[in-house]
C-alpha cells in the first residue's frame, strides 16, 4: 500500500514539474512552429505521463494524455504544422491533465470528469488532416456535457480544424523533414542525441527527471530537510560569533587562528547552504508565457514576451513571497500598460507589444524589472483621479511634485476604483504589490514615460534567514535594526545638541539639511526606564518606515552585524514594534526592532519628501550651481575636503591591527570580502594627524559590488552647500571647489582618485 | 490507570513557601538562573527572552503570575515546559523532586480558592508534610494576555 502511494507521490511530483515546462513550451512552440526539439520535448512529457497512468490504472488521465499524444505525435512526424488553434487544444488538455493530477493529489482518485470535449478536440484536430491517422483512438465520441473544469478560452476554438487543411502542405516545403533524426518511439531516447541535448540546455531541469543519465547529477532533497540545516547553520553563525568575541579577549595565537579558520568556514558553508535553497526565478517566471498568451487574447492584444535573466536565483521561501505579486504586475502591465494593435499602429508603434521580465543581482539584492512599451502613467490623470476619488486634497495635490503624485497608484483607496485604472494605465492592486514585496523588505519603483512606457523596478533581499542589521542601545537594552530600514546616521555632539533638537507641538523634530525630520525617542516609545541623563551626545538613527522617514533617537549606535532572524514565542507575536529577535555574539538575546510598528506606535507623520541619499543613481561629478549633499572630512590638522555624499557608501572605523598587506597595498577583511584602503592623506601629501595607532577612518566607496575604502583622518559633518565648481583650483585629484560653512572646500574627485591610486578598479569594470 | 487528569510523575517547584507541580511530561528540562533580555512592551509577567542553546525561548515570572511580590535577593530557577504553543520557561524560586503522589490524595481545587490560581491550577495534592498545587501548563500559556494582534511580517 505504502509503495503504490510512494509510486504515485513520485509520479504526480514529476508530472508537475513537467506539465509546468508544458506551458511555456507551447507558447514557444506556437511562436516558433518549426522548433522540432521543443516538440520533442512536449512529446516526450505527454508519453511519459500517458505510460505512467496506464500503469497505474488511472485509466481517465491515459485517454485525455492518449488524445494529446495522438496529435502530438502527428505534428512530431511532420503531418501538418503547429498553429494557434492546437496550442489551444493542447493546453486545454495540460489544463486537464493537471486537473486531474490535482484530484489524485488531494483525494487519490482520479475522479468522474471524462473532458470528451478535450478528447474530441484532440481526436478532431488529429484526423483533420488529408491522410487518416494511423493511430488508434480509444475514446469515445464528443457529448453534449459541456466540461467545468476546461480553461474558458477553448471552446471557441474548437471547429478550427476546417481551416488548415490547406495550410499544412505548404508550409511542409520550408520545414525540413526530419523524423528520422528522432528515434521512432520516444521511449528512452538515448542523451546523446541531438534533440535531447538541446532541449535540455534551454529548458532545464524540467526534463532532466525523466531517467536520462543526466540526473545522476542531481538528487531531490525534502525541502524541510534543507530548511533545517538552514537553521544549523544559523545557530552555527550565531556560536561562530560568540567564539570570535570571545577571541577578542584571548592572547592565544593557536586559538585566534582556529577561530579564524572557523571564522572562514562558517562562512563558506552559509553560502553553500544558502545556494542549495536557492532556486531560479524562471520557476516562477515558468507560467508567464502561458499567463501573457491567455491574457492578451482576452484582451484582444498582442504580445511579445520576454524574459531575461531567469537563471536568478533567490531564496526559495522569497520565490514563494514575490509568486503573486509578480503576477499581479504582469496582469496590470498587460491590462493596463499595453495598447490594443490598433491604438500602437495610430501611436506609431508596432502592432506587437513588448514586455519584459528582468531579474538580476546587485548590491546584495535582487531586483526585478517589469517594462513594457505601453501608454505610461499620465501622472496629470492620476492627479485629478486622486482628487476626486478623496486620495488627497486638491490643495495638497498642488504641492505634490510628479514623482510623488505618481506615488499615489500604491496608495490603497486609489487603487480600488475600477475606472482609474482605465485611464491611468495601472493601479489595480498595485498597493497589494507594494506591500506584499514590502513584507519581505523590498521595495517597489515606478518609472514611466507617457507614449513610451511603464516600468516597474522591484528589489528585493537574496534571503531572510540571515540579515545585516545595526545594532543599537538604548537604556541598556540592545536591538538590532535591519539595514534595509536605515538611511543614515546622525551624531549630535557637545553644546549643539540642545539647540538642534526643537519641539513642535510637543514632539520633537530636527533640521537634517534644512528638511524638518521628526524624531522617536526609542526609550520613550517602548516605555524604557531613561537612562543616565548624559546628554553630551545625541545619536539620530534615520530610518524609513513605509514612505516616511524618521529619526530613532537612541543612546548609542554599536556595530552592523549579519544576525539570524528568529521568530518570538507566540505569546508575543502580538507586540508591535518588534519583528523578531536574534542571539548577539555574547549568546544574550536582542530584540529585531520593527521600524514601521515603531513608526505606528509613535503616530510618525511627515509627508515624503524628494531625497536621493541612498540614490546612487545621482552619483556623479558636481554640477555647476547646485545644491549637493556634501560629506566633509579633514585631511592632516586642518585640510578640509568634501566629497559628493551620495558616492558614499558606508563610514567605517577600522583598527590598525586589522589593516593587512595583499598585492602591495593595504587592504582589510570587510564584510566577507577584500576592502582594499587608498590613504588620502598620502594622495595628497598631508601627514597624518591623527594618533599614531587610533583607528583608521574610513570612507567606503561601492560600485558594481566592489568597494574601496578611503582613508581620511576625521569626518566632520554631512551638509548641504552650494556648489560653485572652478576646474582645477584644487590641483590634480579635486572636482573644484565649494563654500562651505563659510570655508573654501575642496571636492575630491572620487573616481579620479580611485582611477590613480587603484587603476584595476574601474578596468574591472570595462571587462 | 490514572486518568489524563492524574500525572504519574510531578516536577515541583517553590514560590515562596507553596509547593507547585507541573506533569513531569510536559517539562523539557529544568536549568538553573539564565540571563535574561527584556522585553518592552511586554506584559509583566513576562520577564524576557533566554537564549536556551540557540533557541529563544520566553521567561514567565511565575511569581508576577501568581500575584506575589517579587523575590529580594534569589535569582530564579528555569523550569523549561513544552505546550501546544511553543517552548516556554517558568522562572520559580527553587526546584524540588519529581514526585509520585497517589491518586488517592488528589482533590479538586477547594471553592475558597478564587482568582488566578483557581484558573491555573487543576488540583491539590495533600502530601504528608504540605500540599502540591498542580498547574495547568496549557492554561497558563493561554492565559497570558496578548497585546493586540497586529501583523507580525
Amino acid at each position: 500500500m505504502s509503495a503504490d502511494d510512494e509510486i504515485l507521490r513520485e509520479f504526480l511530483l514529476e508530472s508537475s514539474e513537467g506539465l509546468n515546462q508544458l506551458d511555456r513550451d507551447f507558447v514557444e512552440l506556437e511562436r516558433d512552429p518549426a522548433d522540432r526539439n521543443r516538440l520533442g520535448a512536449i512529446f516526450r512529457c505527454i508519453h511519459t505521463i500517458k505510460g505512467a497512468s496506464g500503469f497505474l490504472a488511472l485509466h481517465r488521465l491515459e485517454a485525455v494524455a492518449h488524445a494529446g499524444e495522438s496529435l502530438l505525435s502527428r505534428l512530431r512526424n511532420g503531418d501538418f504544422l503547429f498553429d494557434g488553434a492546437m496550442t489551444s487544444a493542447l493546453l486545454a488538455m495540460v489544463d486537464a491533465i493537471r486537473a486531474i493530477l490535482g484530484r489524485l493529489d488531494a483525494s487519490g482518485i482520479e475522479g468522474d470528469e471524462r473532458y470528451e470535449q478535450v478528447v474530441a478536440a484532440l481526436t478532431a484536430l488529429t484526423n483533420a488532416s488529408p491522410t487518416v491517422s494511423d493511430a488508434p483512438l480509444a475514446v469515445e465520441p464528443a457529448s453534449t456535457t459541456p466540461p467545468d473544469d476546461v480553461s474558458a478560452l477553448f471552446p471557441p476554438r474548437a471547429p478550427v480544424p476546417v481551416e488548415h487543411e490547406h495550410a499544412p502542405p505548404t508550409q511542409l516545403l520550408e520545414t525540413p523533414m526530419l523524423p528520422t533524426t528522432l528515434p521512432p518511439t520516444s521511449t528512452d531516447p538515448p542523451a546523446s542525441s541531438p534533440a535531447r541535448a538541446d532541449a535540455l540546455a534551454d529548458s532545464g531541469d524540467a526534463a532532466q527527471t525523466r531517467g536520462s543519465p543526466i540526473s545522476d547529477s542531481a538528487i531531490r532533497v525534502d525541502v524541510g530537510l534543507l530548511d533545517r540545516v538552514m537553521n544549523l547553520v544559523g545557530e552555527l553563525v550565531l556560536a561562530r560569533n560568540q567564539i570570535l568575541q570571545f577571541g577578542a579577549t584571548v592572547k592565544d595565537a593557536g586559538f585566534a587562528n582556529a577561530s579564524q579558520r572557523l571564522n572562514l568556514l562558517t562562512t563558506e558553508l552559509q553560502e553553500g547552504v544558502m545556494k542549495t535553497r536557492m532556486q531560479p526565478i524562471g520557476n516562477v517566471w515558468n507560467k508567464f508565457p502561458r499567463v501573457v498568451r491567455d491574457l492578451a487574447q482576452t484582451c484582444g492584444k498582442r504580445i511579445n514576451l520576454e524574459l531575461d535573466g531567469t537563471e536568478t536565483e533567490l531564496d526559495r521561501t522569497i520565490i514563494e513571497a514575490i509568486k503573486d505579486p509578480l503576477t499581479h504586475a504582469v496582469r496590470n502591465a498587460i491590462d493596463h500598460g499595453i495598447e490594443t494593435p490598433e491604438a500602437r499602429l495610430a501611436a506609431g508603434k508596432t502592432e506587437t507589444g513588448r514586455l519584459l521580465l528582468r531579474a538580476f543581482h546587485e548590491g546584495g539584492q535582487v531586483n526585478i524589472e517589469i517594462s513594457d512599451d505601453g501608454a505610461g502613467i499620465d501622472v496629470g490623470r492620476i492627479r485629478s483621479r486622486a482628487i476626486e476619488r478623496g486620495v488627497v486634497t486638491a490643495e495638497r495635490a498642488a504641492r505634490m511634485n510628479d514623482r510623488e503624485i505618481l506615488y499615489l497608484i500604491f496608495h490603497p483607496g486609489f487603487s480600488t476604483a475600477a475606472k482609474v485604472t482605465n485611464v491611468s494605465g495601472r493601479g489595480v492592486g498595485m498597493d497589494v504589490v507594494k506591500t506584499n514585496i514590502e513584507r519581505i523588505g523590498g521595495t517597489v519603483d515606478v518609472h514611466t514615460r507617457v507614449g513610451f512606457g511603464t516600468t516597474l523596478k522591484i528589489k528585493i533581499p537574496l534571503t531572510l534567514a540571515i540579515i545585516p542589521a545595526l545594532i543599537v542601545t538604548s537604556s541598556n537594552n540592545r536591538f538590532a535594526i535591519p539595514q534595509v530600514s536605515l538611511l543614515e546616521l546622525v551624531r549630535l555632539e557637545g553644546g549643539t545638541t540642545n539647540r538642534a533638537i526643537e519641539s513642535l507641538h510637543g514632539t520633537s523634530v530636527y533640521r537634517l539639511r534644512g528638511n524638518l525630520l521628526p524624531l522617536v525617542f526609542l526609550d520613550h516609545a517602548l516605555q524604557l526606564p531613561r537612562a543616565s541623563t548624559s546628554v553630551d551626545a545625541i545619536s539620530i538613527v534615520v530610518v524609513q518606515a513605509d514612505d516616511r522617514q524618521f529619526g530613532l533617537v537612541v543612546d548609542g549606535i554599536s556595530d552592523t552585524e549579519e544576525i539570524v532572524v528568529k521568530p518570538l514565542g507566540k505569546e508575543l507575536k502580538g507586540l508591535a514594534g518588534f519583528a523578531g529577535a536574534t542571539i548577539m555574539g555574547d549568546g544574550r538575546v536582542a530584540l529585531i526592532l520593527d521600524v514601521l510598528g515603531i513608526a505606528q506606535r509613535s503616530n510618525v507623520v511627515s509627508a515624503s519628501r524628494e531625497r536621493t541619499i541612498v540614490d546612487k543613481t545621482a552619483a556623479g561629478p558636481a554640477r555647476q550651481e547646485e545644491r549637493e549633499a556634501l560629506l566633509l572630512f579633514r585631511l592632516g590638522r586642518d585640510g578640509r575636503m568634501a566629497l559628493p555624499l551620495s558616492l558614499v557608501a558606508r563610514l567605517e572605523e577600522i583598527p590598525l591591527s586589522a589593516v593587512e598587506r595583499a598585492g602591495g597595498r593595504d587592504v582589510v577583511q570587510y564584510r566577507g570580502a577584500i576592502l582594499p584602503l587608498i590613504d588620502v592623506r598620502q594622495l595628497f601629501g598631508v601627514a597624518g594627524s591623527g594618533a599614531a595607532d587610533g583607528p583608521l577612518q574610513v570612507i567606503v566607496y561601492s560600485e558594481h559590488g566592489r568597494s574601496v575604502g578611503l582613508v581620511v583622518d576625521q569626518i566632520l559633518d554631512a551638509v548641504e552647500a552650494l556648489l560653485s565648481c572652478r576646474q582645477h583650483v584644487g590641483g590634480e585629484g579635486t572636482l573644484g571647489s565649494a563654500v562651505v560653512q563659510g570655508k573654501v572646500t575642496d571636492i575630491l574627485d572620487v573616481h579620479g582618485v580611485i582611477r590613480r591610486a587603484a587603476p584595476g578598479f574601474f578596468a574591472q569594470e570595462a571587462a | 490507570m490514572t486518568m489524563a487528569k492524574h500525572p504519574h510523575q510531578i516536577c515541583t517547584f517553590k514560590l515562596g513557601d507553596t509547593l507547585f507541580g507541573v506533569d513531569v511530561t510536559n517539562v523539557q528540562e529544568v536549568i538553573r538562573y539564565q540571563e535574561m533580555t527584556s522585553v518592552p512592551l511586554a506584559p509583566a509577567i513576562i520577564r524576557g527572552l533566554i537564549n536556551l542553546r540557540g533557541q529563544i525561548v520566553t521567561a514567565i515570572d511565575m511569581r508576577a503570575c501568581l500575584g506575589l511580590p517579587p523575590h529580594a535577593e534569589q535569582l530564579p530557577m528555569n523550569v523549561v515546559v513544552r505546550t501546544g504553543d511553543g517552548v516556554a520557561s517558568l522562572l520559580v524560586d527553587e526546584i524540588g523532586d519529581v514526585l509520585q503522589p497517589d491518586e488517592s490524595c488528589f482533590e479538586r481545587v477547594p471553592e475558597t480558592i478564587v482568582g488566578v490560581l483557581r484558573e491555573l491550577v487543576t488540583g491539590v495534592y495533600k502530601l504528608d508534610h504540605s500540599l502540591l498545587l498542580l498547574l495547568d501548563v496549557e492554561r497558563l500559556m493561554s492565559s497570558i494576555p496578548m497585546g493586540h494582534q497586529t501583523e507580525a511580517a
